[in-house]
């Protein structure tokens, strides 16, 4: 990916941004993961502040993903992986054994590089959440399908066909609908894995007005390939290298003075 | 550059092997097109009402004597073979004809099917009037009419009596529906009270209950007892006397060398005059024939009838192990595929699974005899049937040890088919709902298991196809040569498990191999063949309708 520096457009924020200016969300306490004996993340530390939205960005195989999926315990699945460190919620610790992971992942909800709607009606799909937590009142589950796919924005294009099977739908609605039914259960924190990749652009288009209108509510966490994406969509930016947390400030700075000289060169194309 | 032109472009273009690929499977179909088309031929041939062919036979005693059947097959065979065999062949003939003929008229001739070599009869004719007897018993009679009689009053005569000998044949055919209707429900409902009034008996004395009890329980049984025998005694009375009523009517008829034979109608299941039918009459005939042979029972040593009872037990059984193999497949695939941790136990055991499903067919009825049936059925008898020892209920072959062999037997493909399904679900979709807060039994269930249904669903038609053509195992767990009662009927539990069955692929078996009557029962192996295979199809089919409806339904991008 090439670019120039001076052509990225800035993010629209009035104010100037600092880190240590807002309310932390999630804290990551010196975090080493293993994948067998090989070294994934290497000691990292790191504040997402609350209500805004963070980007991880560097080369493929750096580890963003994988950071990403520590904080809802995806990493868990993989028999493999060994975890030391600690990642604070609200200053509880998520890898405490006394956590219930299902409640976790419950308040960390998580959107996939691919859509993964299930094969269920639209409504279900949103419903599906919900109906884990025992909720049987259809008028609630009404509500909330709807709530959730005006939400994200899906409502009015869906609205008429709410129990057709969800892979009718096109891929960027799909990945709206996967949104809707991460939100529909009210998480306090969206991980979006590269959620636009597998997108045209003008679903990408709609997904990154969709976060823009998200952060109000949501903590959200994305990963992404597309720098142009990370210096749109959000508010602060982290820069992973081989495992490495380089170097992570507020976008605005990132993209126009970093600090760091490798950041310098992955963004402005120099290698990666 | 040459060669592009020659035989080398020509291999080199690939198309030597679109050829051969396409020569295999047209092989294939010729197979299968023959296979299917022997058994439609011969099978459906028979159902059709055969001209009843005459001519005069003139055999080495030269005693003349007229014969009349239904030509069944000529064939031309050597000279030499005949008179090795001990035939008089005259001298100047190379190769002799010879016509199979079937006579019927078994009470006269001793047997229905006889050869006919062409230097001994004149040339064929088809007579008018003749009428051909489907009989009860004895096999068929060929002949002509004579007289039919009420008793011993004279009806009618000749020709004139045709429609009045079809009308009293359907009345004697409708009171043998009745006796069998009283037989089947009222009979076997009585002696199973009466039964049931026995054990209840021996129960008792084997709980060992006080001299008083016991006495009271005899009096009551006793007129229970005296109840149900004047019960019996009165329908008892009652199909007497349609027996009489039945018995009623008599035909004469003269076979083709002029022999008079009386028959009672009682005993005639059909009778008609194939040479003076149109076409249109022997198609009905013919389907009329093709309906019986489905949904009657056999008669004659199965060499006649039909195979009804054998069509409702295979089915009966078929389904029975679908319901039961379903569960078991599909709960042992998930643990193995979801569950279980993965290693070379976990590899040992799985590859010992799917050798399961090259075990030989026989060796499962083995085991079925000893493990289910004496050893589980016996243990059975021992808890639950005491009062019925020493004849066995459980303890013997029927219908459960028969389908819980055939799921075993079909367990691995069921549990392979699902395993595979369950691999090939995407982890996306479980991520997916495992991000969503569900826990693993919660994906599995509500996202994973009901994606796989269609790989379950591929699983069960081939155990199905697999498990309603296997015959070697059946006979030693539960299939028998003839058991006309069903295993559903109307006294309770409705459903009896412990009942023999008949199966088509084993009647397949025994009127192929097993048979008094060879050429009686030949165009039935066929036509049970024919049914059998035709099942199987119509069970797959259904089975394959269920998968796509599911498949469609849970329509995934990712296919």
């Amino acid at each position: 990916m090439k670019m120039n520096q001076d052509k990225l457009t800035a993010p629209p924020v009035e104010t100037e941004l600092k880190l240590s200016d807002e309310k932390i969300k999630l804290q990551v306490n010196d975090l080493k993961l293993y994948y067998g004996d090989a070294l994934a993340l290497k000691s990292v530390n790191m504040t997402i502040p609350e209500k805004r939205v963070t980007a991880f960005i560097g080369p493929s195989g750096c580890g963003k993903s994988t950071l990403l999926r520590c904080f809802n315990r995806m990493n868990d699945l993989v028999d493999i992986c060994r975890i030391e460190g600690q990642i604070l919620m609200d200053g509880q610790n998520i890898y405490d054994p006394k956590i219930d992971v299902a409640e976790l992942r419950r308040q960390v909800g998580m959107v996939f590089q691919k859509p993964n709607p299930f094969p269920k009606s639209i409504y279900e799909n949103v419903a599906y959440g919900l109906r884990l937590q025992g909720v049987k009142d259809k008028r609630i589950l009404d509500e909330v399908v709807e709530t959730s796919l005006k939400g994200a924005a899906l409502w009015n294009e869906v609205k008429d066909r709410l129990h057709d099977n969800a892979f009718g739908l096109s891929g960027g609605q799909q990945q709206r609908l996967v949104i809707a039914r991460a939100i529909a259960i009210e998480p306090e924190v969206l991980l979006l894995d590269e959620p636009a990749s597998a997108l045209d652009p003008i679903s990408t288009l709609k997904i990154e007005e969709l976060i823009y209108e998200l952060k109000d509510k949501y903590t959200i966490v994305i990963v992404t390939h597309n720098m142009q994406q990370a210096a749109r969509v959000s508010d602060y930016t982290a820069f992973m290298y081989m495992g490495d947390l380089i170097e992570f400030d507020a976008t605005n700075k990132m993209f126009t003075n970093p600090s760091q000289q490798q950041t310098e060169d992955y963004i402005t194309g120099r290698f990666g | 550059m040459k060669s592009l032109f020659g035989v080398r472009a020509w291999f080199r273009s690939g198309t030597p092997w679109i050829w051969l690929n396409a020569g295999a499977i047209a092989l294939c179909l010729v197979m299968v097109v023959g296979v299917l088309g022997l058994i439609v031929v011969r099978g459906g041939s028979h159902f059709w009402p055969a001209d009843l062919q005459q001519t005069e036979w003139t055999p080495e005693s030269g005693q003349k004597k007229v014969i009349m059947g239904e030509l069944v097959r000529a064939e031309t065979v050597s000279a030499v073979m005949l008179r090795e065999s001990g035939a008089t062949v005259p001298a100047e003939l190379e190769a002799v004809t010879r016509y199979l003929v079937k006579v019927g008229n078994r009470d006269v001739y001793g047997r229905d099917f006889s050869w006919y070599m062409d230097y001994e009869i004149t040339g064929w004719t088809v007579p008018e009037g003749a009428i051909a007897l489907e009989r009860r018993e004895r096999g068929n009679f060929y002949g002509f009419p004579l007289k039919l009689s009420e008793g011993d009053k004279l009806i009618a005569e000749g020709v004139a009596m045709w429609p009045e000998l079809l009308q009293r044949v359907e009345r004697a055919n409708a009171i043998f529906q009745q006796m069998k209707d009283i037989e089947k429900n009222d009979i076997s409902r009585i002696n199973n009270q009466i039964e049931e009034l026995r054990l209840a008996e021996r129960r008792l004395v084997l709980d060992q209950v006080s001299q008083a009890e016991m006495a009271e329980f005899k009096a009551q049984a006793a007129a229970e007892n005296k109840i149900l025998n004047d019960e019996y005694e009165v329908i008892q009375q009652k199909l007497d006397q349609l027996r009489a009523e039945s018995n009623r009517d008599s035909l004469v008829v003269r076979s083709a060398e002029g022999r008079e034979v009386t028959v009672s109608l009682a005993n005639i299941v059909n009778a008609y005059a194939p040479n003076d039918m149109s076409v249109w009459q022997k198609t009905k005939h013919y389907v009329a024939g093709i309906g019986n042979f489905l949904t009657e029972e056999p008669r004659e040593a199965n060499t006649e009838g039909g195979i009804f009872p054998a069509i409702f037990g295979t089915v009966t059984m078929v389904i029975l192990m679908a319901i039961i193999v379903t569960p078991f497949g599909v709960l042992a695939a998930i643990y193995l595929r979801e569950y279980a941790k993965q290693g070379p136990l976990l590899k040992i055991i799985r590859i010992s699974v799917y050798n399961l499903a090259g075990v030989p067919s026989i060796v499962y009825g083995v085991f079925g005899l000893g493990f289910f049936v004496y050893i589980m059925g016996g243990s059975i008898d021992q808890l639950f049937y005491p009062e019925a020892l020493p004849s066995p209920t459980f303890g013997t072959p029927g219908l459960f040890w028969a389908s819980l062999t055939l799921a075993l037997l079909t367990l691995p493909v069921v549990i392979v088919s699902t395993e595979e399904g369950l691999s090939r679900i995407p982890s996306t979709i479980r991520m997916g709902s495992l991000a969503l807060g569900a826990t693993k039994s919660e994906t599995l269930w509500k996202v994973v298991v009901p994606l796989a249904t269609p790989a379950m669903m591929t699983g069960l038609i081939l155990a199905v196809a697999r498990a309603a053509g296997e015959v070697a195992p059946l006979m030693l767990v539960g299939v028998v040569k003839l058991a006309p009662t069903l295993p559903i009927d109307g006294n309770f539990p409705f459903i009896h498990l412990d009942q023999k069955i008949m199966h088509l692929g084993f009647h397949v078996f025994d009127v192929g191999f097993q048979s008094p009557n060879v050429e009686a029962s030949r165009p039935l192996l066929y036509a049970t063949a024919l049914v059998l295979v035709l099942l199987i199809v119509v069970l797959n089919m259904a089975a394959i309708y269920m998968r796509n409806r599911l498949r469609e339904k849970y329509r995934s991008d990712t296919d």
